[in-house]
């Protein structure tokens, strides 16, 4: 962790209503490192990055992004700031009205003035650095789930972010789809400069391809480390998450009330 | 390409949407009977409208030459004041006569004008001296049946 | 302990409800507010025009003829029975400017372009696609709602004019050309009883009226709906339901102060 700190996550609190997500969580993510946030489904990673990008207040604490407190940012400042930040969604989120082309050419026309000619060229390299130029005629609808995650890719580095979130990339990828997917997260971070927030609940790809990994679980951080570190971890957690088991630290039984009495079976009668 | 398609049938509805609000403006409505573009007023006094309504129309000879614009009591002489917009382009002796009728036996009211032979014509502002009151109806009924009774009184006794 | 239940469900619907409203109407405030782009960018504003107004357009021509035949076979039928029927060209083109020019064509649009926004929007919302303009610091009510309800306010006061202009040639074929009812007097009677400022505009601030609200009301439920198949098409339901009953009540009470002074 000697490089300077992009984005600081201190003391952090968040609840929906009055259920607690997040207690107290601290996080740093250094300039030009891919990072890794793991948990289980539900421990509030996607939260978290919705907390990033300004999408909700933390309850208590701050994230800090190139050193300015997001939720102390006005509607300007917020906006301002989301144009230095990519997000990759769950699925993409292309929009499907909108070609493959016009789906990348979006944020560089909404937000820029270039003559459409450099846009053209802009986008045909932004597709190609994810293999995908010759689909720049197709709609969404037309590309397979992990053609539309890499379209989706390219669309979310076109403005070349400071910063890249992504929102389980990996999820229901095939397996060549997914080592395309994981190889494209380094080297586009590798090679805009940016740094990368990864969440997701794939230990065996993230593991190839990032720095340093945060364990999630009831709120807290419980682990954190480089991939060597976490892969020859001994804590519990992260020994059953790392190595998928059933039963552990993370039980396989939702908490719930004693079992014969739910079947209404009376021992001893 | 495909945007100017899709502005051609933007053009399309936009143009057609227009154009059918000018047909009900004018083919269906009264917009082309609105364009008295000159016009001059005129007043006169009724002891009773009946059921004249401003916008009701002005005929002369069944021709319109104008509309009502104002309805209005006068409080001194306690009759109706009607104010009459009229066509520039028709102008009426002094002696006018102004009567409000009723097309057909229950149908709309209007002010009919029936000009005198006076040399002068009216001039804007004028007043129409001579009125005929409209004949409302159970007035007329009344009448009838009062007449009526008086005559199958007198023969019988 | 069940009205205890239900005065709790009852309170908690209420609630809800007035909730709902408030939301609704920050939604409309801020649909007005980021409306700017929608003119700046008045080529956004055309592509919904498309959308909303040109694929409704068969729909209100057809209904529009059907409606207008109908008027002029009941109408005749109706009027024989006085000797006056020459009052027809007046009764169905009165009748159409005023009330059924105005709702029909705002009912079919609720239904045919309202529930179509609402699916859109709706989807858009569970495919985190209005998620994702955000982070792209787009404002989604600018760039993807505000477009359409304008396209939609400018679309229904010309397919109100459309549908009753459809609607008179309708009962002009009935009347005129099938019954023969005196073409003279069809169309005379119908200049002198239609008058334009009275009739004919007030029939156009009606649709423009309902056009406001069909869209903001089918925006409101695709933004507002739950990001679930379930979520968009319940909400899909609730435009149409809302819409058609706002129109009717609305036209209730723009004709009490339309008409009032008769």
């Amino acid at each position: 962790m000697s490089s300077q700190a992009l984005v600081e996550i201190r003391d952090v609190n968040f609840a929906y209503d009055s259920r607690p997500i997040l207690k107290g969580v601290n996080l740093t993510f250094p300039k030009g490192k891919v990072i890794a946030v793991m948990g289980g489904s539900g421990c509030g990673k996607t939260t978290l990055l919705q907390l990033i990008g300004g999408a909700l207040k933390p309850s208590s604490g701050y994230v800090k992004v190139d050193g300015q407190v997001i939720h102390e940012l006005d509607h300007k400042g917020l906006y301002h700031m989301r144009r230095r930040m990519g997000m990759l969604f769950q699925f993409g989120a292309l929009f499907t009205d909108m070609s493959v082309y016009d789906n990348v050419a979006f944020q560089m026309r909404e937000h820029t003035d270039l003559p459409e000619e450099i846009i053209r060229d802009l986008v045909l390299m932004k597709l190609n650095a994810v293999g995908l130029r010759g689909t720049h005629n197709l709609m969404p609808a037309e590309l397979s789930g992990g053609m539309a995650r890499r379209v989706a890719l390219a669309r979310t580095v076109a403005l070349d972010p400071m910063l890249i979130m992504y929102d389980e990339p990996f999820a229901g990828l095939d397996p060549i789809s997914l080592t395309v997917v994981g190889n494209l997260i380094r080297s586009l971070n590798d090679a805009l400069g940016a740094t990368s927030v990864v969440v997701t609940h794939d230990v065996q790809e993230s593991l190839k391809i990032v720095d340093y990994i945060y364990f999630i679980a009831d709120g807290v951080v419980v682990a954190e480390g480089t991939p060597a570190e976490i892969s020859s971890s001994d804590k519990p957690f992260v020994h059953q998450f790392v190595h998928g088991e059933m039963d552990g630290p993370v039980p396989f039984h939702y908490p719930s009330s004693n079992y014969e009495q739910d079947l209404n079976l009376r021992p001893g009668r | 390409m495909k945007r100017t398609t899709l502005d051609l049938w933007v053009g399309i509805f936009v143009v057609a949407g227009l154009a059918a609000l000018a047909v009900l403006a004018l083919k269906v409505g009264n917009l082309s009977t609105y364009n008295m573009s000159e016009t001059y007023q005129l007043q006169a006094h009724f002891s009773n409208i009946g059921g004249l309504k401003p916008q009701a129309s002005i005929k002369s000879s069944g021709v319109l030459v104008g509309r009502v614009a104002q309805i209005s009591l006068d409080p001194e002489r306690y009759e109706a004041k009607v104010t009459m917009t009229i066509d520039k382009r028709y102008q009426f002796p002094k002696d006018t006569f102004a009567n409000i009728m009723t097309s057909g036996l229950l149908g709309e009211q209007y002010i009919g004008l029936i000009p005198g032979g006076d040399e002068a014509f009216l001039k804007a502002g004028d007043e129409i001296k001579k009125t005929q009151s409209a004949v409302v109806l159970e007035d007329l009924i009344s009448r009838f049946l009062y007449s009526k009774a008086e005559d199958s009184k007198q023969p019988n006794k | 302990m069940t009205i205890v239940e239900n005065l709790r469900f009852l309170g908690h619907r209420i609630v809800n409800a007035v909730w709902r409203i408030g939301f609704a109407s920050r939604f409309f405030i801020l649909i007005l507010f980021y409306s700017g782009t929608s003119f700046r960018r008045f080529q956004l504003t055309i592509k919904e025009l498309f959308s909303s107004g040109v694929m409704s357009l068969i729909i209100i021509l057809v209904a529009g003829t059907f409606v207008g035949m109908v008027l002029g076979l009941q109408g005749y039928e109706t009027l024989k029975r006085y000797g006056s029927e020459s009052a027809l060209g007046s009764l169905v083109a009165l009748s159409l400017v005023r009330e059924l020019g105005p709702v029909l064509a705002a009912l079919l649009f609720a239904s045919r372009a309202g529930s179509a926004m609402t699916a859109e929007i709706g989807l858009m919302k569970a495919t985190e696609q209005i998620s994702a303009m955000e982070m792209m610091a787009i404002n989604p009510i600018a760039r993807v709602v505000a477009p359409r309800f304008w396209a939609g306010v400018i679309s229904m006061p010309l397919l109100s004019a459309l549908f009753s202009a459809m609607g008179v040639f309708g009962g002009y074929v009935v009347g005129v050309v099938l019954i023969g009812v005196d073409q003279g007097s069809f169309w005379s009677q119908m200049q002198a009883g239609v008058d334009f400022k009275h009739d004919i505009v007030n029939g156009m601030i009606k649709s423009f009226v309902f056009g406001v609200a069909v869209t903001a009301i089918a925006l409101f439920e695709g933004y507002d709906a739950p990001p679930t198949a379930e979520g968009v098409s319940g909400a899909t339901t609730r435009t149409v339901v809302e819409s058609s009953l706002t129109i009717l009540f609305l036209d209730f009470i723009l004709t009490a102060f339309m008409f009032q002074g008769e």
